[in-house]
């Protein structure tokens, strides 16, 4: 009982680290996306200077543990640029360039897996290539890279609690202050273990119901209509 | 005051690698012709096609549409891209849109042309290649021949003075083949001008104002359907015609 009571009296407070989560989670899909679509385009478009340099940072950000990565920018990178800002802050940079580094890959081969005749095609109606991969080759590419890249959501998800490492008040940071005040060791990292699952679960969810929207008859793996 | 050649080809060749695919390739078409290119596989004609508009760039020569040269003219070739519609043997309508947003798409991205009557357009496009009951569904939705009648409104749209048909009917059974011929017999009669590589014999006879035979690359030789496909001079043509139609 006297579990319970202390589950009841901190719940507001583990609670409280939903948000944190889900926030560095967010931030990190979103800077992901918004860097890892241009990266994919460059390495695909892109001189070969560009498309190299696309290779180095994909290298890097994948070659190393993001606890290491995260140490460089919390130690090194941030002050050595003078930048004073919030340990939050710091996570969900590392979580998204790390991000922008998977998701690059999976835009790269969305975008390689469009015919060829889709560009062809599109050029010889007068497009540009810009226009051509605006409007042909990307809403394919995403729609195929749409599937792999459901899976960065529970990644990151997972890798987000590591962030306990440079002290963000998310999930795990607030579950171990509650250890160490309270002494009540599993309960509380049960309850935090199942409101990971929790998110897991919905966000997993919602991807679904994307990937249901965008869904095209005969295109990628979907059924033709009869 | 428009030259009475709307295009005018000369002297194209292409190597890819150490391969010459194209030896100096050159010819005029007069506005509303109708020419038919024949020939063994792997001849060059459809580089020859892609030579044209640029989707490959020749090596050297140069290309004219009406008079004004297309050949290494930089970003202006969209603008003349516009004007050389293409429809190729696997159609390559854009998956992800249905049949009448394939038709609308260029005239709204390259033309800026409103939505609504981009739709109109497209859909009026459609009505002539005998589609519009079949605007709202996908390319994988459609056999082979709807597919490229659709390709062909599409092409249409753009109000193009030259159409480019690379083997269009090379990926369809005779049936299919048939539907596709039609739509092209009339776009012929309404004076639309059309460089076909087919291997249709019976499409070049009927509809053909000129037949090109190339070989290795070359022209080797050209006249009106009857003389090349009843009388043919060189023998290398003569040995084509009598391999294709027995």
């Amino acid at each position: 009982m006297e579990v319970l009571a202390i589950l009841l009296e901190w719940g507001p407070y583990l609670l409280g680290g939903i948000a944190v989560t889900l926030g560095l989670v967010l931030s990190a899909l979103a800077l992901g996306f918004l860097l890892g679509l241009p990266l994919a385009l460059g390495q695909v478009y892109g001189s070969r200077l560009v498309s190299t340099l696309v290779s180095v940072y994909v290298w890097f950000f994948r070659g190393l543990p993001i606890l290491v990565l995260l140490f460089l920018f919390y130690f090194g990178i941030f002050p050595a640029l003078g930048l004073d800002v919030p340990a939050f802050v710091i996570g969900a940079v590392v979580l998204g360039l790390r991000g922008a580094a998977y998701q690059s890959q999976i835009f790269r081969g969305g975008i390689q897996s469009v015919a060829e005749g889709q560009m062809t095609a599109a050029l010889s109606l007068g497009m540009t290539k810009w226009t051509a991969v605006q409007a042909i080759i990307l809403p394919q590419a995403l729609r195929i890279s749409l599937p792999g890249w459901s899976n960065e959501y529970p990644e990151l998800l997972t890798d987000s609690a590591v962030c306990y490492a440079i002290g963000v008040m998310e999930l795990l940071t607030r579950a171990s202050q509650i250890v160490s005040q309270t002494y009540v060791t599993m309960p509380v990292y049960l309850v935090c273990a199942l409101i990971f699952i929790a998110l897991n679960y919905g966000g997993m969810y919602m991807i679904r119901r994307t990937e249901e929207h965008f869904a095209i008859p005969g295109f990628g793996n979907q059924e033709v209509r009869s | 005051m428009s030259s009475e050649y709307i295009l005018r080809v000369e002297d194209i060749h292409k190597n890819f690698g150490d391969r010459e695919i194209l030896h100096g390739i050159s010819f005029d078409v007069k506005r509303g012709e109708t020419i038919v290119f024949i020939g063994p596989s792997g001849t060059g004609k459809s580089t020859l096609l892609r030579c044209i508009n640029q989707l490959t760039e020749p090596d050297r020569g140069r290309v004219f549409l009406d008079d004004e040269e297309i050949t290494n003219c930089g970003l202006r070739i969209c603008g003349y891209r516009q004007r050389i519609g293409m429809v190729f043997q696997n159609f390559n309508l854009f998956d992800h849109l249905t049949a009448v947003e394939n038709v609308e798409i260029a005239p709204v991205k390259v033309r800026k042309m409103k939505k609504e009557d981009a739709r109109a357009k497209a859909m009026e496009e459609l009505r002539r290649v005998g589609m519009a009951d079949w605007a709202d569904h996908y390319p994988a939705e459609l056999s082979g021949g709807q597919a490229q009648r659709v390709s062909i409104a599409r092409c249409l749209a753009m109000d193009p003075e030259v159409i480019l048909f690379d083997e269009p009917t090379s990926a369809l059974d005779p049936e299919l083949t048939r539907e596709v011929l039609e739509v092209m017999k009339d776009l012929a009669r309404t004076g639309m001008t059309m460089l076909v590589v087919t291997h249709e014999m019976g499409f070049a006879r009927s509809m053909a104002t000129r037949v090109i035979f190339m070989e290795s690359g070359q022209i080797i030789e050209q006249g009106p359907p009857s003389e090349i496909m009843n009388n043919p001079q060189h023998p290398r043509t003569r040995e084509f015609i009598g391999r294709i139609e027995h």
